[in-house]
């Protein structure tokens, strides 16, 4: 029971890269927790998740989640980040430097930098190839 | 959690039996004092890394294990041992169970990874104070196979060669690696927490008592805070030798003096401003380096990919930055250097100036420890907390 409807909250995020018409149905089942931000280049959709993560997907103009952001609990980054998960837990464990408690990734299109500590995480991740012009990565928060 | 590449070496861990039996009293003069090192860990290779030994016994006997090469981690709460470094003893801890029997097993949520790994009962004994029949995790992915949901957060660190440590020592303000929202049941809950009946393992909600704690805030003790002093570096060295003063206040070696206290937000948090702008901050000795902002904020290159996440100016630059709680607030002066050219050294494993990007974020990492006393008050009941002071 209790996967089941763990498994219903998750469903409800578009990921990154994909479509907006899954965020926009994601909006009639979210209500009470999403608001949608207009900006000039792009659309920002905001939810805060019942496990306490507040997340932004970030819409360009063509309608693709071209970037994703997160704060507070640790997302299901399985979710969030759809067919670039793989990528991203290979990168994880390669990653060539000695780092810890924090992590930078960059594929050359895909780009994920996430940081905090227990109980609190924050990150993004974004498609260099689908950033719409003249936003620059530091607009993603 | 921890990711780094190249160990230098894999040195088996030197683990010797100790007796931790006897009475738990102490007279408030118990040695409070356990020593720290900053060098490349149980591995090798590690970075910034502090690390201690820690007594880990079945409770209420003398039937105990000393664990090395533990990470001093102020930015999680409770301990963390690999299976492999317990012994014999690991198998004689009690398994914490749910109501109807079934293992409590932990997906312990760091930034990068996760830890899988059944929740058991021990004693936990740091310099003179212990403490007692409290809730730790044992890493291990072998008894219970990692469940799917766990997966989704990240890769499991499982073993010496992944975690670069026999263990992770969590003695941040907070008494719980969870807290309230693991009481939860449903999608509220973070999934910290599953009970398993075989392999087949399910989010549970738990009391905080049932989590896995902080070991400072259960001492008989000294239980409302640490100390963690560390001697200044004037440059990359190979070890650096410091200590863990348990108590604020409590004995005559751990007054707060003319420390600043800055007290953190409930998401264990303070703020820091960087050029005219706040950001989220908070100051962690398991963060390895001073990771802050990005290249088109600071100005300081990214390293070259073979060191990634790293920042690699052509020479050091001072910056500076202040920490606020919206009532008190201080400067810190820091330097970040090449870690291309820091790194280059393989002998050394302590690098004051080490920096990396971090969009979201403002990381008072290990450097930050350097030169400093850094007190760090535990939430109620235990202390005053969540508050730093330096």
């Amino acid at each position: 029971m209790l996967a089941v409807s763990l498994a219903t909250a998750a469903s409800a995020f578009a990921a990154l890269g994909g479509d907006v018409s899954s965020v926009q149905a994601d909006q009639a089942r979210l209500q009470a927790s999403e608001r949608i931000i207009p900006t000039q280049k792009y659309t920002v959709h905001e939810m805060q998740t019942a496990r306490g993560t507040l997340i932004r997907q970030f819409v360009s103009p063509e309608g693709t989640v071209f970037a994703v952001s997160w704060q507070g609990s640790a997302p299901d980054l399985e979710q969030l980040l759809g067919s670039y998960f793989d990528q991203y837990v290979q990168a994880v464990q390669a990653q060539p430097t000695r780092r810890a408690r924090g992590i930078h990734i960059d594929t050359g299109d895909f780009v994920l930098e996430s940081g905090g500590h227990m109980r609190f995480v924050a990150g993004r991740a974004f498609l260099r190839s689908k950033l719409p012009s003249g936003v620059s990565s530091d607009q993603l928060r | 959690m921890i990711n780094f590449g190249k160990p230098l070496a894999l040195v088996a861990a030197v683990l010797t039996i100790a007796s931790c039996g006897g009475s738990s009293k102490s007279s408030s003069s118990a040695n409070n004092v356990q020593a720290i090192t900053v060098n490349a860990g149980p591995a090798g290779g590690y970075a910034n890394g502090v690390f201690t030994s820690v007594s880990v016994c079945v409770a209420g006997s003398s039937n105990c294990q000393t664990v090395n090469g533990v990470l001093v981690d102020t930015g999680s709460f409770g301990l963390r041992v690999l299976a492999s470094a317990l012994g014999s003893v690991g198998g004689s801890l009690a398994q914490q169970k749910d109501a109807s029997g079934n293992s409590i097993v932990e997906c312990a949520q760091f930034v990068n990874s996760v830890t899988w790994g059944p929740v058991k009962t021990a004693d936990v004994g740091l310099a003179g104070e212990k403490a007692s029949s409290i809730p730790i995790q044992v890493i291990d992915p072998t008894t219970v196979p990692i469940a799917a949901g766990c997966k989704a957060i990240g890769p499991s660190e499982e073993d010496l060669a992944s975690l670069g440590a026999n263990g992770i020592l969590g003695i941040g303000f907070f008494i719980q690696d969870c807290g309230g929202a693991c009481t939860k049941s449903g999608s509220g809950n973070p999934g910290f927490y599953y009970t398993c009946a075989g392999s087949s393992c399910q989010v549970t909600g738990v009391t905080t008592a049932q989590q896995v704690q902080n070991p400072v805030a259960h001492f008989a003790h000294d239980s409302n805070g640490v100390v963690v002093s560390l001697p200044s570096a004037s440059g990359s060295a190979p070890s650096l030798s410091g200590s863990i003063t348990f108590g604020i206040g409590t004995q005559n070696n751990n007054g707060i003096g003319s420390a600043q206290t800055l007290h953190a937000d409930n998401f264990g948090n303070l703020k820091t401003s960087f050029k005219n702008q706040t950001y989220t901050g908070f100051i962690d000795s398991g963060s390895n380096a001073y990771f802050f902002l990005d290249t088109s904020t600071t100005g300081l290159p990214d390293c070259p990919s073979s060191e990634s996440g790293f920042y690699c100016p052509s020479s050091p630059v001072n910056l500076s930055a202040s920490n606020s709680d919206g009532t008190t607030s201080n400067t810190i002066n820091f330097t970040i250097g090449n870690a291309s050219q820091l790194f280059s050294v393989s002998a050394d494993a302590v690098f004051p100036t080490l920096g990396g990007p971090n969009p979201s974020t403002f990381d008072w990492g290990l450097p930050f420890f350097f030169g400093r006393k850094v007190f760090i008050g535990i939430e109620p009941p235990a202390g005053s907390g969540p508050f730093w002071a330096y």
